[in-house]
């Protein structure tokens, strides 16, 4: 009976506050636009065979006949695969340094890294609006060193999108491909170079094969959150940036829009599917590997 | 003995360099005496005392942390719960799509999740302000608990709390006074965590809040979006020296905790 | 005819393959390794046995290139070694902890080192074909390290280390994660496969029963510097000091002076009221030289009655006595108090053992039994 309700209470909750919700999207996404409120038909007011027969795939097709969506799905992966791979370029070298710095000094750099994560991540996208800015600390800096005579644009482009990225999300790369790091025997490096290596096909060879599961954790744990962003596109992109998260909001909030919203929501779901499974998989790989 | 080359010296430093001289730059011009936050007019603490004296940021902030304490602490005892479910009981119906619950939140856009809710709660005819706020952190942050307290749970030995069964005590008990002392630091992490989540939260609390609850994040939202103030740079220097100084309150009482622990077991080796 | 005996170290016309010429290693204020001066001749099984921190791993690690010399020179067949890389030496190494890389198969392990030097591929595959042969493990060619037992992975680091076809092979506590029956058939194996490739090993251990059993001569260090190099009898029989009869083996240390009593016999003072020792020694002592007497328990034999005609003989009482099965080791308590042990070989399966806790016993050994040592 205790067994029971242990695990009936989460349960519950989970299913009236997660499954139920998502359901909810699902059908609204089927339903029509209405000047009601709530703005869409038919509701269960209705009667469940009238709720049936209103559903329909006219949004989804909406979708397709406006070029704003699929360009905004195709431009918002784009932007979490270069951000991801930048990350991961800027997020390497740090997690290598740290797994080859003193004992002593790797429960600091982890806390270090850690940090960041547990300050306001509205105000880490927020810094950097005073330094990207046409008048900020960047261009203030680049000006006086004389590398540059006119400010760059930076802020409201796809750069500043890339750079809030990598800001924001580099401890969720740096900490699984340290983890493997630090995990591997210096004596491998020595004996690939024993054998022949010189120290750069050695890191080729041994290091990042090592690596490689840490690599693509860290790169699913950027990659996923960086497809539905939104508040970084919103504070540090410009009209041009197109990214789901954004159009979502705006398509809800501005044009109430709700079984729009609900298809893009549903769609951008079904894009997620593929990067969630292949990360739950190497996850697991990982874990058996281990065990 | 061992060194580091100039090259790992150099990225950790441009690394670090990277992730703090963001904030920093925030911290210092929070001081600044202009109001044009990128030229510096002299030192000043006048933007703290305006954020002070604006009743609707301290409103917001309330309201903010009325939220992380209630949600949290709903978070943590589901959280706790479901962690306890998914390690210790075995199958039961329905098992796999409760773990698939589980873990979907964590991966789940914000906006997708804030958009479900928000339609739940219109559907259910809920009225939106602090509660739904609550229920809608408390379900996405009781998943990071039980993700933090399973992993604690995992590495428990099963036996003490047999041992415990064993000298007569019920489940309950057996629970409450031997996994429970034994898990409250990862417990105690899950709680932090989802209190800095519900803190942090500005995409589902903008889906599922009222006119009458605005918490601190959609506030500094709706002035960040007119660009850079200094009072907003006030109130992020605010926000970062409670954290910082958190972790590493934190981090010490860990450490002094571990120290303790070593010394306890080398007297314990000299008296023996 | 006899087959001439292996000892290149004799012979003075013979070139020595590495020459350690006054080679001094810091690490900071720490010195590893003290102006050591050592040859080591082609095809030697040589081994470096010390506790941990006297530098032997240093000295390999120099050897292998990981480590650059302070002081001093390394040469490799004339050459002098120090601004060649480790990926350019013609010396290789196994690991103690074998390093096998865990995302490559055995057979890729094994090739690794081939590959690097860009073989043509059929040149590489007879290769390691030659070495699973050697090392028997053709079966488990397709294998990922983990999934074959430690017995195989220790084959399989020294089927890699080998395959490049060394000058010089170095083995870093090669059997040391082994158990004790693994590791004495593997001592064996090693031998074998040294004779077979005729490679020259270096073995780094500390396990003195191991570098007695493959080694061609063993080198007993401390403290950075080697204290004594010698074939493995002629450590265990003519230490040239305490500390390296109480390395390798058991045995007794009694002190005391010495004094002159004819050619190349002394007798040791090492109690008041006991008879001097007699004792052989071809290194001279002067007159009350302070000296130490080495012997070890199997040549002291142990008896109820008085012997005739000993040429040392004291009396004592049993204090403790250890069966081993083979051996049973005596402990028995001299009247200054000094505990000596005495061993005897049970040869038969059935006999009455009529020595027994408190007797009173003597205990008796030739002159020529034990060492006299100055330190």
């Amino acid at each position: 009976m205790r067994r029971f309700a242990l695990i009936a209470v989460p349960y519950a909750w989970l299913l009236a506050l997660f499954l139920v919700p998502f359901l909810i999207v699902f059908k609204i996404s089927l339903s029509d636009i209405a000047l009601a409120i709530p703005p869409y038909t038919p509701t269960v007011k209705d009667g469940f065979s009238a709720l049936i027969q209103g559903l329909d795939f006219e949004n989804f097709v909406f979708l397709t006949t406006d070029d704003l969506y699929y360009k905004a799905y195709l431009s918002s992966l784009q932007i979490a695969l270069i951000s991801t791979l930048l990350t991961l370029f800027v997020g390497y070298p740090i997690a290598y340094a740290m797994a080859r710095a003193p004992q002593e000094w790797r429960a600091t750099l982890m806390m270090l890294v850690i940090l960041p994560f547990w300050t306001s991540f509205l105000i880490r996208v927020y810094a950097w609006i005073g330094i990207l800015s046409n008048e900020g600390f960047l261009n203030q800096f680049l000006l006086w060193t004389g590398m540059i005579s006119d400010p760059l644009t930076i802020l409201n482009t796809n750069t500043a999108v890339y750079i809030g990225i990598v800001y924001t999300y580099l401890p969720f790369m740096i900490l699984p491909i340290y983890a493997a790091l630090e995990r591997m025997d210096d004596s491998l490096i020595e004996a690939a170079e024993d054998l022949g290596c010189s120290r750069l096909t050695a890191f080729w060879l041994v290091t990042i094969p090592l690596s490689r599961n840490g690599i693509i954790a860290g790169c699913f744990l950027v990659f996923i959150p960086a497809l539905g962003e939104f508040v970084i596109p919103s504070l540090l992109g410009g009209s041009g940036t197109l990214m789901i998260g954004k159009v979502l909001f705006e398509e809800f909030f501005n044009n109430r829009d709700w079984p729009v919203a609900s298809a893009v929501a549903v769609i951008l779901l079904l894009i997620l599917i593929i990067p969630i499974v292949l990360f739950q998989r190497n996850q697991q790989k990982q874990a058996e590997a281990e065990a | 003995m061992k060194r580091l080359s100039t090259f790992n010296i150099t990225s950790l430093t441009l690394g670090f360099a990277f992730l703090y001289l963001p904030m920093l730059l925030l911290i210092i011009y929070s001081f600044n005496a202009s109001r044009l936050v990128t030229v510096w007019a002299g030192f000043s603490t006048q933007w703290y005392g305006e954020l002070l004296r604006d009743e609707a940021f301290l409103s917001a902030a309330w309201v903010t942390i009325k939220v992380a304490v209630m949600s949290s602490t709903v978070a943590t005892i589901l959280g706790t719960m479901a962690a306890y479910v998914l390690v210790n009981a075995g199958k039961f119906f329905g098992r796999t799509l409760f773990s698939g619950m589980i873990y979907a939140p964590l991966v789940m856009p914000e906006v997708i999740t804030g958009l479900s809710l928000l339609l739940l709660f219109i559907g259910l005819g809920l009225d939106r302000g602090i509660l739904t706020i609550v229920l809608a952190h408390t379900t996405f942050s009781m998943c990071f608990v039980s993700v933090v307290v399973s992993s604690r749970l995992v590495s428990f030995d099963r036996s003490l709390e047999e041992a415990a069964l064993d000298l007569g005590c019920n489940r309950f008990e057996a629970f409450r006074l031997v996994t429970l002392p034994i898990i409250a630091p990862a417990v105690i992490s899950g709680w932090l965590l989802a209190f800095t989540l519900s803190l942090d939260d500005l995409v589902i609390a903008s889906f599922v809040s009222g006119p009458s609850s605005t918490t601190l994040p959609i506030k500094i939202w709706s002035s960040v979006r007119l660009g850079v103030t200094p009072e907003i740079n006030a109130l992020s220097t605010l926000m970062i020296a409670i954290v910082t100084i958190g972790v590493i309150a934190a981090s010490l009482i860990s450490k002094r905790s571990a120290v303790r622990a070593q010394q306890d077991a080398q007297t314990a080796e000299r008296t023996a | 005819m006899s087959t001439p005996v292996f000892a290149p170290w004799n012979d003075p016309n013979e070139t020595p393959l590495i020459r350690f010429k006054g080679v001094t290693k810091r690490f900071g204020d720490f010195t590893a390794i003290d102006d050591l001066t050592q040859d080591i001749y082609a095809k030697e099984f040589f081994a470096l046995l010390g506790p941990s921190g006297c530098g032997k791993t240093t000295m390999m690690r120099m050897l292998a290139g990981f480590e650059t010399v302070t002081k001093g020179r390394i040469e490799l067949a004339g050459q002098d070694i120090a601004a060649v890389p480790p990926n350019q030496r013609a010396v290789n190494m196994m690991f103690q902890s074998y390093a096998l890389f865990p995302h490559l198969s055995v057979y890729e392990n094994i090739a690794f080192g081939l590959r690097r030097d860009k073989l043509p591929k059929d040149k590489i595959d007879a290769r390691v074909a030659e070495m699973l042969k050697l090392t028997r493990l053709e079966k488990f060619a397709r294998r990922k390290p983990h999934q074959i037992s430690g017995g195989q992975r220790q084959r399989v680091a020294l089927a890699r280390s080998l395959a490049k076809g060394p000058k010089l092979l170095l083995l870093d506590e090669p059997l040391g994660a082994l158990d004790k029956k693994l590791r004495q058939e593997t001592q064996f194996e090693l031998m074998d496969i040294q004779e077979t490739t005729g490679t020259t090993f270096v073995i780094v251990t500390h396990d003195q029963e191991e570098a007695m059993t493959v080694a061609s001569r063993v080198a007993v260090m401390d403290e950075g510097r080697i204290i004594q190099v010698a074939t493995p009898d002629g450590i265990y029989e003519t230490p040239n000091s305490v500390y390296v009869a109480d390395f390798i083996g058991d045995v007794n240390i009694i002190s005391g002076t010495a004094k002159a009593n004819g050619k190349d016999q002394y007798f040791v003072d090492w109690g008041v009221n006991q008879a001097p020792i007699l004792a052989h020694s071809e290194r001279p002592f002067s007159e009350g030289q302070e000296c130490h007497l080495a012997i070890r328990p199997e040549k002291i034999s142990i008896t109820k009655e008085k012997p005739e005609e000993a040429e040392n003989a004291v009396q004592g009482k049993v204090l403790d006595i250890a069966y081993l099965g083979n051996l049973s080791t005596y402990h028995v308590e001299l009247p200054g108090g000094q505990i000596i042990k005495a061993q005897t070989a049970n040869t038969r399966r059935l006999s009455r053992r009529g020595i027994t806790w408190e007797d009173p016993v003597w205990i008796r050994w030739n002159a020529t039994a034990g060492v006299l040592l100055e330190h």
